[in-house]
């Protein structure tokens, strides 16, 4: 119970902070944010792996093996996408308002 | 859990929360991105460490399994098209949902069939919430790759009945749902389980074909904060902090970003998901089919006017440009207009491109300054007093149709970039046909202030540069 009450607290806590962290995003950034974040949540890569190493029969080594190797697609594609996404704004960055009219 | 594995799996949640934070501006957003990546290699590696591989075997697999995931995932991501990011973003979410209904599958089957370890109520629904959510991010992800890959289904898919349908199969869920926490008294809990993993697929399909193709970011970025719910679900049932941590981060940021990005294009999410739906009642567009009249002109008449009769030029891009590579010919345009001393600017609508920012990419690769590109609010403005807009492979993010109050098409609302407050708008297209969300344009047919060059974009801008140099 006592562990589960924890778990209950780290959830609603990270849903606060979730909500807190993602505030006034020029929108060119709309689309990395959501890569990015869309390689964090391949964290569930890991759970994968958990599960394929507790598995004792070819039903659960199948699923956890598909697992695996979805959520290593997640995780690597993910941030390799946005790493691409984001290289191309690299060059004269620049944070001066522009001009007025 | 070992302590060793909880400070590491804190530590990767810090770093994931420090890579969302440097995200938010675009002079950190690449660190952001890299420090994220630190974090997960950190959470995995702890993992493998101390997940119980008795055998050697299972060690091979996860190897094998990681390495097979990774080298796929590289590839796709390296080879993929900047035009074709959106879906791959798309790709990705999906089978990371996958990832999070299979691991809940498993571990249930490890419970009930081979009685590995006792069930317990959370750790059922956790499974449950698992299962349907993971599956749901899956298909749906699936039916918005086909979509923005013009593969099948572009453009509103709507049947007779179909929220009704929904409805029904949420239902059928929930019922299943009941069956599996009961322990199985009508099916058996793996036989509900695998029914559920069904209904939840299909649910996944029928949200998401009602949807157009111009709504598709919103609704990956929806499918994008379901799928860290799953993962955060499959937290709670394999009582793992680094999943319940990092799941519940993007599920609750990215339901802000969701939000966000509906205002920033003004569709509110409830219009979206049921816009569909609504729009095939009233049919809007497409009706007549008469021809009528619209100013032809060649790319020759183009170059002139933009040579002679412009002072300011507003360039707004479109997802056709991008199609045919037209980059380059538009840099060049810039440059020639520029040489002739006129100020050049773009204006980049948040959706151009099919996705907020995918515009801004395609052109700095291109080698577009930067300072050129101007966002929705500070180009109509400008707008005003431009002599010229051209509009390269774009027509409802310029369509004046989103703001007229007597028509209800599936982008009224969205805010456009006005166009028609320049002297001349000139649209380089292939053919008449209305855009991506099917609405037909009334700018096409004003003959006084419009021209249109029909033309692909790469040999339409390529013609006028020369006409402009010429002239």
């Amino acid at each position: 119970m006592g562990a589960l009450l924890a778990q209950l607290a780290i959830f609603v806590v990270a849903a606060f902070l979730g909500f807190e962290l993602i505030s006034r995003v020029p929108s060119l950034l709309h689309t990395p944010l959501m890569s990015a974040t869309n390689a964090i949540h391949g964290i569930v890569l890991v759970g994968a792996v958990i599960s394929l190493a507790a598995a004792s029969d070819s039903f659960t080594t199948i699923v956890g093996l598909i697992a695996v190797v979805f959520g290593a697609m997640n995780v690597v594609g993910g941030f390799w996408v946005t790493n691409r996404m984001l290289s191309m704004f690299r060059p004269p960055v620049k944070k001066v308002k522009k001009r007025k009219g | 859990m070992q302590v060793s594995t909880f400070v590491a799996y804190l530590v990767a949640a810090a770093l994931f929360i420090l890579g969302i934070r440097r995200l938010r501006a675009p002079e950190t957003a690449r660190s952001g991105n890299t420090l994220a990546a630190i974090g997960m290699v950190i959470a995995l590696v702890a993992t493998i460490f101390v997940a119980n591989i008795d055998e050697a075997l299972s060690g091979i697999e996860i190897l094998a399994g990681v390495l097979v995931g990774s080298a796929i995932g590289a590839v796709a991501a390296q080879r993929v098209q900047m035009t074709a990011m959106p879906q791959m973003v798309a790709a990705f979410n999906g089978v990371g949902g996958a990832t999070a209904a299979l691991v809940a599958l498993s571990e249930f089957y490890q419970a009930e069939a081979l009685g590995a370890h006792p069930e317990t109520v959370v750790a059922s629904v956790g499974v449950l919430l698992s299962v349907v959510i993971g599956t749901i991010s899956f298909s749906g992800s699936i039916i918005a790759f086909t979509k923005l890959q013009e593969l099948a289904l572009t453009g509103s898919v709507t049947f007779p009945l179909q929220q009704a349908v929904n409805a029904i199969i949420a239902l059928v869920i929930l019922g299943l749902a009941v069956d599996v926490l009961l322990g199985g008294i009508i099916l058996g809990p793996l036989v509900s389980l695998y029914l559920i993993l069904g209904a939840s697929a299909l649910l996944g399909v029928l949200f998401v074909i009602p949807i157009g193709g111009a709504d598709m970011p919103i609704v990956i970025s929806l499918l994008n904060s379901f799928t860290g719910l799953a993962a955060a679900a499959s937290g709670f049932v394999l009582n793992n902090y680094a999943l319940i941590i990092s799941g519940t981060l993007v599920g609750a940021s990215g339901t802000i970003l969701t939000r966000e990005m509906s205002s920033a294009l003004g569709r509110p999410l409830r219009k979206i998901i049921f816009a569909g739906i609504t729009a095939s009642a009233t049919d809007s567009g497409g009706g007549d089919d008469e021809e009528r009249p619209v100013n032809d002109v060649s790319a020759g008449a183009v170059g002139e006017y933009l040579s002679d009769e412009t002072e300011k030029v507003v360039i707004v891009p479109g997802y056709g440009l991008a199609v045919a590579q037209a980059q380059g010919p538009m840099y060049d345009l810039m440059e020639t207009l520029e040489s002739q001393g006129k100020e050049v600017l773009f204006g980049i609508h948040p959706v151009a491109g099919r996705m907020p920012g995918h515009m801004n990419v395609l052109l700095t690769e291109a080698g577009v300054p930067y300072e050129k590109l101007y966002d929705l609010e500070d180009i109509n403005p400008e707008l005003e007093d431009a002599d010229a807009a051209i509009v390269v492979g774009a027509n409802d993010v310029v369509n004046p149709a989103a703001n007229d109050p007597e028509q209800d098409t599936p982008i009224s609302g969205m805010p456009i970039l006005e166009v028609d407050q320049a002297d001349r708008v000139i649209f380089v297209k292939r053919s008449l046909s209305p855009g991506f969300a099917g609405i037909d344009n009334p700018l096409f047919y004003d003959t006084e202030k419009t021209m249109m060059l029909f033309s692909d974009a790469k040999q339409g801008l390529q013609e006028i540069v020369e006409a402009v140099k010429n002239g």
